[in-house]
């Protein structure tokens, strides 16, 4: 029998169809914005030139092709407001990665820990705020977190503060909502890690002396690395380019990049602009995923 | 796989007569069991065991799956705590003592070796928390890298080793800090018959070697019998019988005991008399026995009568046989349903004419088949009273 004869034809369309769904529903797409980034702004429909169209023969696609330049990058790079923008969003996500990391390791430590039976529920917990709305979980939030809201009412009944202390539209609002709202993410796969680490490891580790400290950080600290990375990857990622919470609960002096995106986008309706803003995000976003890779490779050659 | 030792040994007949009674030993034990009770919700996993082991000794518990073996090593562990009774080491009462300070190490039955270490900083691992000096760790894991012979691979990572080699591992990092008393789970299940007949003798030399104290746990018990110079058999929570290898197969303490080690043929029936050096016993299945009375007198009167299918003869009938059958005390007839050729011995099945069915076991001892019997054949099979047991329990 023939290696090729091994996979049915439905076998073999399976095995490609996340290309298909990669080439369709990312290169086709990014491909337009990258266009789109090399383009100049134009009070037209669509607003920028030039347009590719195929009416006009091969002598106006070349021409389109010529109007075509790097402009607005060299705008990023001059104007500061975006590379603050891009540093804001890289601190923010890096920082609240960190809290995530403090808050998500105890909490999915603790979980693998719970007898079999509790594990579903403690599971389902983690989850269960997945099944209201996100919007309005942050409304909620901008609610407690408000003049007379929720929190404010607790500190001045309990006597903590003599007057409402002032939560929303600062940087503090902005970080309880995204670990608030990434935690998940950053539980679910250390969960996942610390749940099929084999009990007796950390038996044999303090049967050979080790006490309970130095059993979590030489044995189990090491070996739920591989979760720490994808919880933090998980994280990181989508908060940088997070526009919802910061725009509802942060204040509106410093923007992440998501925030400029935006208004490029729908205040200065510069798409070419606000492209350009999305390629470079891109390109800062792969930064973590080759390190990540790269790591995660040269662990499976040290194994070899 | 160096299996020097295993090929100039033949690995076939256990119990090895090392020392066959135990000598009374002026010392305190190393390890002292007292009445040690463990349960988990309404089950009695370990139920009152009290037990000594002697310095340098290297005892097994056997049981079967289930029985609180592994329980109560993982007591001696540290790794559960008693509910009831005491355990000493070297006089002293470890009940406190947290498993990570206790002066025992054990090997675990999957290794548990951490994955992401390699075969040295394994077996540095007890040294570094210890304190060790650096001088002292890296000459102390020479060694022990000798000792199990894994040189060369000092650098290797547990995933890149065969089943054969992370065993020797294992068991050189829990003998790596010299501990009091080894315990060892289960440590050759994951291995294959050949690959643990030759593991047995090298552990066996490793104890004698080192003189420590190793506490073995197994279900298996040609295993036990090979490697342990002493046996505590467990069943439902309890010690059965401790007692070393021969005497456990040739004196068991119950039926169970009896039936647990080794094949065994047992008959319930009756005692009808009792002579100075005899007792007769009526029996349902194979008519009158006649067993020697053994060191201390029997006060039941119902007991099972106990054979081992080896110290069975047969013959088939006829007059030569007759004669020589005719002298023997036990005498019973029956039809061969069966004749599984072993190897070594072939195991008769014989249906006796009282009803029972019979195990006989004869060492194949010619290369041509002169003495073998066929299915269907009439056999007289007999044996003395010398070679029975009479069990009470």
């Amino acid at each position: 029998m023939s290696a090729r004869r091994i996979f049915s034809r439905p076998a073999r369309f399976g095995a490609i169809a996340p290309y298909v769904w990669m080439v369709l529903f990312f290169l086709v797409p990014f491909a337009f914005v990258a266009k789109i980034s090399l383009s100049q702004t134009a009070i037209a429909q669509p607003p920028y030139t030039p347009v590719f169209s195929l009416a006009g023969g091969l002598s106006a696609l070349s021409d389109a092709l010529a109007g075509l330049s790097l402009d607005n990058f060299r705008l990023l790079l001059s104007d500061d407001l975006y590379l603050a923008s891009y540093l804001r969003s890289v601190v923010v996500a890096a920082t609240s990665t960190a809290i995530l990391l403090l808050i998500g390791y105890p909490i999915a430590y603790g979980m693998a820990r719970l007898p079999k039976r509790w594990q579903g529920v403690a599971m389902m917990l983690v989850i269960v705020p997945f099944w209201t709305s996100f919007l309005i979980r942050i409304y909620a939030w901008v609610n407690i977190l408000q003049h007379d809201g929720l929190l404010n009412q607790i500190l001045l009944a309990l006597h903590l503060v003599s007057a409402p202390v002032v939560w929303l539209s600062t940087d503090s609002a902005m970080y309880v909502g995204i670990v608030y709202s990434y935690l998940p993410f950053m539980i679910l796969p250390l969960f996942a890690t610390l749940t099929k680490l084999e009990p007796a490891l950390e038996e044999a580790a303090a049967d050979l002396g080790a006490s309970p400290r130095e059993t979590f950080w030489l044995v189990t600290f090491p070996l739920s690395l591989p979760g720490v990375g994808a919880g933090s990857l998980l994280c990181f990622i989508p908060i940088v380019g997070e526009f919802v919470i910061p725009d509802l609960l942060a204040g509106s002096r410093s923007l992440m990049i998501g925030q400029t995106l935006w208004l490029e986008f729908f205040t200065n309706k510069d798409w070419p602009v606000a492209s350009s803003i999305a390629v470079v995000l891109l390109a800062v976003l792969l930064i973590p995923l080759l390190l990540y890779d790269r790591l995660q490779r040269r662990q499976l050659e040290e194994g070899r | 796989m160096a299996d020097d030792i295993a090929t100039s040994e033949p690995a076939a007949e256990p119990a090895p007569p090392s020392s066959p009674v135990p000598r009374p030993d002026p010392q305190p034990p190393i390890l002292r069991i007292e009445n040690v009770v463990k349960t988990f919700g309404s089950f009695r996993a370990v139920d009152g065991v009290s037990l000594d082991i002697r310095a340098g000794e290297f005892f097994a518990l056997l049981g079967p799956s289930g029985c609180g073996k592994t329980t109560l090593l993982r007591m001696l562990a540290g790794f559960e705590t008693p509910d009831e009774g005491r355990i000493l080491l070297s006089g002293e009462d470890i009940a406190p003592v947290l498993p990570h300070q206790r002066p025992v190490n054990m090997m675990f039955q999957n290794y548990a070796l951490f994955p992401h270490l390699n075969v040295r900083d394994n077996i540095a691992f007890g040294l570094k928390r210890a304190g060790m000096p650096r001088g002292e760790i890296a000459s102390r894991v020479a060694e022990m890298v000798a000792l199990v012979r894994l040189e060369g691979l000092e650098k290797r990572k547990p995933d890149q080793l065969s089943g054969g080699q992370k065993q020797r591992v294992a068991l050189a990092r829990s003998l790596a800090r010299r501990p009091k008393v080894l315990l060892l789970d289960e440590p050759m299940a994951a291995l294959d018959k050949k690959l643990r007949e030759s593991t047995q003798f090298e552990l066996m030399e490793l104890q004698r070697k080192l003189g420590m104290t190793f506490i073995i746990v197994t279900h298996d018990q040609e295993e036990a019998m090979t490697v342990a110079s002493r046996i505590g058999v467990m069943k439902a929570g309890q010690l059965e019988q401790v007692a070393v290898p021969r005497r456990l197969y040739e004196e068991p303490a119950s039926r169970w005991v009896a039936e647990f080690v080794g094949d065994i043929n047992l008959f319930e029936g009756e005692v009808t008399a009792r002579e100075a050096l005899r007792l007769r016993v009526a029996t349902s299945t194979a008519g009158e026995l006649v067993v020697a009375q053994p060191v201390a007198p029997v006060a039941e009167t119902k007991v099972a009568v106990a054979i081992r299918p080896e110290k069975i003869r047969l013959a088939l009938r006829g007059p030569a046989a007759d004669a020589a059958a005719a002298a023997a005390l036990n005498r019973v007839e029956g039809v061969i349903t069966d004749a599984s050729y072993l190897g070594g011995k072939t195991v008769y099945k014989i249906r006796l004419d009282g009803g029972a069915v019979l195990h006989a076991a004869q060492a194949n001892t010619a290369r041509l088949d002169a003495d073998g019997y066929g299915v269907n054949q009439r056999v007289v099979a007999w044996f003395t009273p010398d070679d029975c047991v009479v069990l009470e329990r």
